[in-house]
């Protein structure tokens, strides 16, 4: 009946405004969704809150519930939006935060280690807002450290509230294959006694020492906490202010420490992940492994006995110093749901939360004044610890240095494990802090 | 949606057809249909790639956006060429290249000639060999990672089976390959190079053989050859029988037939394989990172995961572009090639 030609030009048209509709379409649709919450928030205490985490493990997932639950509890009407991404260490998380940030898409609250990550990343850029004004209503300065509150602190505002702390600087045991070699490990462990103690073990035919490093991070933190242990907290520290290069004696000695160290290590270690060489640990595979107290929940899921079947001690030479790898929670500039989120974080800070959350991250609370009665054995040993030591950040979990440092040391360490070269090592952290502005 | 098409299709109907003035528009109809997959590629492709471009000259460093142009220009590159890193990266891809065409194009043509000897079954092997084509690179990554760990893997496996009792029998040392972690680079290069290319002694990569990337070529080539299998059994399946019998009457052996005549006549095919694999090898990111990861002393490291952990990781967003960059221009160095002779032979 129609033509062929009248056909096809149909047939353009109809594609055509297709093509045009299709572009309308999604514009309108934003200005949509931006209308409704603020319009739901009108209502007293209703409307959404969402909260981006990479909380999705088993003990995570329910610690980050038990948070929930306690808002819940006070703000039945708030919708929480549990925007989790997986991911070990936020892997695969921060690239999809990045890009909501880059694109205005920006969560009410999001999760963030205090530190550079928190000032450097968010801080500076604009996207989150202070909340030192919560701190002073609820008289949280008086229970959370001075040198922790440093780290979430620029030109006088804070701008983080952290629910739980980790002590990076853990080395933890096999007692009972030490037992069998003979040998008790006390309160604290210096480098010397290490050495001797590994020694003795390789000559009974016993790996010294387990290492995971398929993800480079593990023995970037075993050579982190070897750097605290042989320059000191109060050097450590220089190293972030550019006051201590990385080229110095000392840092350097660090740096031959551990390559000595790596020689006790397992031959598998590029093989296994950090939590299958705490397992290697347990079964008898070695006799220590250097890591957070995140492994602490490994050994209880595995059903070992505290002080029993393995045992702790800081790390090498770091007793009497506090590696701090806290997580906590920031109030988004321009979040949509401003006055749920704050709320939300005065949740989150409080005792009650803190004091349901950390049992089952395997952390401990960010405040001074939680229940011991709550913990185990080990967290009161923790508590003690951050109370009384010295505080210091983290570079391996991105507190204590730019990312693009944090990324350049893991790529120096893993030339290191290879090459075992100390100048190398050493001129590539140097060059490595000058570029990402901090050395000089 | 529906409101513009009911809107505009009466339109269409009521115009008077004038054979002249469609014909006229015949250009424009071509260019109309066109249009929206020139914008959408125009869009989607080259704006992106001009704003990658454009990103690896500038400052992006940080979290925060910041397009101003770095001084000197290139700096960034300059930059990432002088990092071990990246150096190791382009050995391993040449390296991983070199190896994986090798071999899947070697097994592939081995099967395809199998199978199309007709022998008992051949249907269903056809099917068996395509069989990990369908899976995904990341699944094949786990599991020859498994296979492949130096504890629990094949080297369980020597153990089981009496390897290492029968080599310690004969006076050998036991057989315990590091497989994807052995950071051991052979057949070093850099002192033939350093001869060669003016700079060469400066750089910091050893250049070689990394032992570990070929357990790595090794799952690609298990996942890709059945494909090229298919690529060339497709091809053989276009020479006529009669060329064979042709072949058969002059005298030539099976051998020959397929050495002489139906492997020369399956030139087209063996170029758009190796094409097709030369990109895929370039621009290889799950099969790596799943299975070996960066590796020891970056043994195992690609391009397209320095590109990945510069960017998200350590969010060097400038360094990362460049690195992409540099990715492109290796492919484009392969496609366009073989795309400017295809278009040359179409017309």
């Amino acid at each position: 009946m129609f033509g062929k030609r009248t056909l096809s030009t149909g047939t353009l048209i109809l594609l055509l405004a297709l093509v045009m509709t299709a572009c309308v379409a999604p514009q309108a649709a934003p200005a949509g969704e931006q209308a409704a919450p603020s319009g739901e928030q009108a209502q007293a205490g209703g409307g959404k809150l969402e909260v981006f985490s990479w909380w999705t493990s088993g003990g995570e997932a329910a610690a980050l519930q038990a948070l929930f639950d306690v808002y819940s509890a006070r703000y039945p009407n708030v919708e929480i939006i549990n925007a989790t991404v997986a991911g070990g260490g936020g892997s695969a998380a921060r690239p999809v935060l990045q890009t909501r940030l880059a694109g205005g898409d920006v969560p009410d609250t999001w999760q963030v280690h205090p530190g550079y990550e928190l000032l450097g990343q968010y801080v500076e850029p604009g996207y989150v807002e202070p909340v030192t004004s919560l701190y002073q209503e609820e008289g949280w300065e008086a229970v959370v450290p001075e040198a922790l509150r440093a780290m979430m602190t620029k030109d006088g505002e804070l701008y983080q509230v952290t629910v739980g702390v980790h002590r990076g600087n853990g080395f933890w045991y096999n007692k009972k294959l030490l037992a069998e070699n003979g040998i008790e490990i006390g309160a604290t462990l210096s480098v010397d006694e290490f050495f001797a103690i590994a020694e003795q073990l390789k000559a009974a035919g016993v790996t010294p020492l387990c290492v995971g490093d398929s993800g480079i991070w593990a023995s970037a933190q075993l050579f982190e906490n070897t750097l605290l242990g042989v320059i000191g907290p109060e050097r450590y520290n220089g190293l972030w202010d550019g006051s201590v290069r990385f080229d110095e004696p000392d840092v350097k000695q660090a740096m031959e420490v551990y390559g000595r160290m790596l020689d006790y290590q397992n031959d598998d270690h590029a093989a296994l992940s950090w939590d299958q060489a705490v397992k290697k640990l347990m079964d008898g595979g070695c006799a220590f492994n250097s890591m957070g107290d995140w492994a602490y929940g490994e050994f209880v899921n595995a059903g070992k006995v505290d002080n029993e079947d393995f045992g702790w001690v800081s790390h090498p030479g770091t007793d009497g110093s506090f590696m701090i790898v806290a997580d906590g929670f920031v109030l988004g500039n321009g979040a949509p749901n401003r006055e749920n989120t704050i709320n939300w974080l005065r949740v989150i800070g409080g005792k009650e939360a803190q004091e349901a959350f950390n049992p089952l991250k395997g952390s401990i609370c960010a405040r001074t004044d939680c229940d011991r009665a709550k913990f185990g054995p080990y967290h009161n040993w923790s508590m003690d610890s951050f109370a009384k030591d010295a505080l210091v950040p983290t570079v391996v979990h991105g507190s204590a240095a730019p990312a693009d440092f944090q990324q350049a040391l893991n790529d120096a360490v893993t030339v290191f494990v290879v090459d075992k070269n100390v100048d190398a090592f050493a001129n590539a952290l140097v060059a490595a802090a000058q570029s990402s502005g901090f050395g000089r | 949606m529906t409101t513009a098409s009911t809107d505009s299709t009466p339109a269409v109907r009521t115009t008077p057809v004038e054979t002249r003035r469609w014909r006229l528009s015949e250009t424009m109809q071509t260019v109309l249909l066109l249009l929206p997959s020139i914008v959408a590629l125009a869009v989607f492709v080259y704006v992106f790639i001009s704003f990658t471009f454009w990103v690896s000259l500038s400052n992006w460093r940080t979290l925060k956006v910041d397009l101003s142009l770095r001084e000197p220009l290139f700096a960034t590159y300059g930059e990432l060429f002088a990092m071990a890193r990246w150096q190791a990266d382009l050995r391993n891809t040449f390296v991983f290249t070199v190896f994986f065409i090798a071999f899947a194009v070697t097994l592939g043509l081995t099967l395809a000639v199998m199978l199309d000897r007709h022998l008992a079954g051949h249907h269903i092997f056809r099917n068996i060999f395509l069989f990990p084509y369908a899976l995904s690179f990341v699944v094949t990554g786990v599991v020859w990672r498994w296979i492949f760990n130096p504890e629990t893997g094949l080297n369980l496996l020597f153990e089981l089976l009496g390897v290492n009792y029968l080599l310690a029998q004969i006076g050998a040392g036991p057989l315990r390959p590091g497989w994807i972690t052995d950071p051991t680079v052979v057949a070093q290069v850099n002192g033939i190079l350093a001869t060669v290319l003016p700079g060469a002694e400066s750089w910091q990569v050893r250049w070689g053989i990394p032992l570990a990337m070929i357990p790595v070529a090794i799952a690609a080539t298990w996942q890709l050859s059945g494909f090229v299998m298919a690529l060339y059994l497709g091809g053989m399946a276009t020479i006529s029988e009669e060329v064979r019998e042709a072949a058969r009457i002059d005298g030539a052996s099976e051998f020959q037939i397929y050495h002489r005549v139906i492997i020369p006549m399956l030139r087209p095919v063996t170029i758009s394989v190796v094409v097709i694999l030369l990109h895929v090898s370039l621009k290889i990111f799950d099969l790596v990172y799943t299975m070996a990861g960066v590796g020891p002393g970056f043994a195992t490291d690609v391009p397209a995961i320095f590109v990945f952990e510069q960017m998200f990781k350590a969010t060097r967003y400038n360094l990362g572009s460049a690195a992409a960059i540099i990715m492109l221009v290796l492919v484009a160095l392969v496609i366009v090639p073989y795309l400017a002779s295809t278009l040359k032979e179409e017309s």
